[in-house]
């Protein structure tokens, strides 16, 4: 068993450290010339995360293990082993999935097998209530810009397109209410909340049922998965704010680093559990991970920050125009920039 | 609702509750919210009339002339309430679930209630609004939201935190955070029409 195995590489990394200090010592035990290849790799691939921290809490854990059962899943404690992370560990996996290293896999080296939801919920939220709110600053700055857009807080759209926005300005598919009328909250925590716990779902489902092909790793439980994308979620809260700059290409390209830090992770985290599939098998299923990742990003995108291109907009717009805005004064009347 | 001290001599006496006591109570812990120490009367002596007076004022302050609703950007009534609640229920539920020792409905007042700077800094806005727009305008009401934001979160902070695990405190404030920051964008976009 998977757990049992980390137990033992943590056994052996004291040995280690123990070993490198006193290279030429006897070894005083039999037992540590047995495992010695277990070490080597162990130093390879463990990483130096606190050797100390690893083992005491492999002792915990496996104290608990055997202590306490499972309780059901209506009683609230259930629902509290889920959440039970501390500070220095969520920041741990955050890091850990801003900087995806092929060797490491996520649910190994960060998760330890203990995935929380804590990670994948709030960023969830979080991303959620940032992009209604830079896709809002993005049409008052839009507006700075160009003084035809009139600006209403996008808590939600203008009922009616062209009611109270003026057609033919510019602005992103929000402002100019061509898509249904829902609050901008709503519709980005809809979508992320969706994508962070359906298609987990779905991969999980999948690797499921592909079990029987695999050999030597086990599928990831879904907990694990729903974290390892939650938690890939992450890169995206600074690329969001910076599509506030209204600088198409440095937009582009924040978007693109994200997008490829962020699939890589999910990438090398699959990796493992997929290369020993059929060819096919693995390289579709990676795809389709990287595809769907790649959908979200450009889909928030358009949806919230991409100016559509400008119609000719007449000047009589400017005289029809709604009451100055009271949050920016309107600068003087300028051609649109793009 | 919470019971103050009453009088333990009254077994069966059915004496209504005299209006000012509860008016009171609620008044000294607006008090605690803009003054906050370190002291358990929020915590012990929770009552839910003090949230629900600020969510109701909040949300109507929030919320424009029927008029307008086709032109409206801004929330409903009914969206304000469902934020400031649904919010105050999940940040309790997660702090719970981090293993705080304290009291759905205690959490929920102490949330509640530390909402007083930001229906503050929405009366100033109102207030500021009235004189001409302009940048200063615009940043004379940035300045006051985010003093009140700030003042929130240090208010509900020191109720909240000692009821955390210590290596989780950040985690269980961080919510709090992005409640209070929802609300206070709420406040800030806010242009009456």
């Amino acid at each position: 068993m998977a757990a049992a195995d980390e137990l033992a590489f943590h056994e052996f990394e004291e040995a280690t450290n123990l070993l490198a200090q006193t290279p030429n010592e006897a070894t005083p035990r039999g037992d540590q010339l047995v495992p010695q290849q277990h070490v080597a790799v162990a130093v390879d691939s463990g990483g130096s995360y606190g050797a100390e921290d690893e083992v005491e809490e492999s002792d915990k854990t496996a104290l608990l293990q055997e202590e306490k059962q499972q309780p059901g899943f209506w009683t609230f404690s259930y629902y509290q082993s889920f959440f039970d992370v501390d500070t220095s560990q969520v920041l741990d996996r955050i890091k850990g999935s801003l900087l995806p290293r092929p060797g490491h896999n996520f649910v190994r080296h960060h998760l330890r097998n203990r995935p929380d939801l804590y990670g994948p919920f709030w960023i969830c939220a979080t991303l959620a209530f940032v992009l209604a709110v830079t896709g809002n600053l993005t049409l008052v700055l839009a507006q700075r810009r160009d003084p035809s857009i009139h600006y209403s807080p996008q808590f939600h759209k203008g009922k009616r397109s062209g009611q109270g926005l003026v057609p033919g300005g510019g602005g992103s598919a929000m402002a100019q209410g061509r898509l249904p009328a829902l609050p901008a909250v709503t519709v980005a925590g809809t979508a992320i909340y969706c994508y962070a716990w359906l298609v987990p779902l779905a991969l999980w489902g999948f690797l499921q049922w592909r079990k029987g092909v695999r050999e030597r790793m086990g599928p990831y439980t879904f907990l694990e998965t729903v974290c390892v994308y939650g938690y890939s979620l992450f890169v995206f809260l600074p690329t969001v704010v910076l599509w506030l700059i209204p600088v198409p290409w440095l937009q582009w390209l924040s978007g693109a680093l994200a997008l490829a830090l962020s699939a890589a992770g999910l990438v090398f985290t699959l990796w493992p559990v997929v290369r020993e599939d059929t060819r096919l098998a693995a390289v579709l299923l990676l795809s389709v991970v990287v595809l769907l990742h790649a959908l979200l990003a450009t889909g928030c995108k358009f949806y919230f920050f991409q100016p559509l291109p400008l119609e000719p907009a007449a000047p009589p717009h400017q005289a029809t125009s709604q009451p100055p805005t009271v949050l920016l004064s309107p600068p003087p009347p300028r051609s649109a920039a793009a | 609702m919470a019971e103050a001290a009453e009088s333990p001599g009254d077994p069966g006496t059915a004496t209504p509750r005299p209006l000012m006591r509860d008016l009171k109570a609620v008044g000294k812990k607006f008090m605690h919210v803009l003054y906050p120490r370190k002291s358990n009367t929020l915590l012990r002596d929770w009552d839910l009339w003090g949230p629900l007076i600020l969510c109701v004022t909040l949300a109507l302050m929030l919320q424009r002339g029927s008029v307008d609703s086709e032109k409206d950007g801004g929330p409903q009534f009914a969206e304000v309430f469902v934020i400031v609640w649904f919010g105050a229920v999940t940040i309790t539920l997660n702090s719970k679930l981090l293993g705080g020792n304290i009291s759905f409905f205690q959490s929920l007042c102490v949330l509640g209630y530390c909402i007083l700077p930001l229906t503050v800094a929405m009366l100033v806005c109102r207030l500021v609004l009235l004189a001409e727009p302009g940048p200063i305008n615009f940043m004379v009401r940035l300045f006051v939201v985010i003093v009140m934001f700030a003042w929130s979160i240090v208010a509900s902070t020191a109720f909240l935190a000692d009821s955390q695990p210590p290596n989780r405190k950040a985690l269980a404030v961080y919510p709090v955070f992005l409640f209070y920051f929802v609300i206070s964008w709420m406040i800030l976009t806010f242009t009456p029409q």
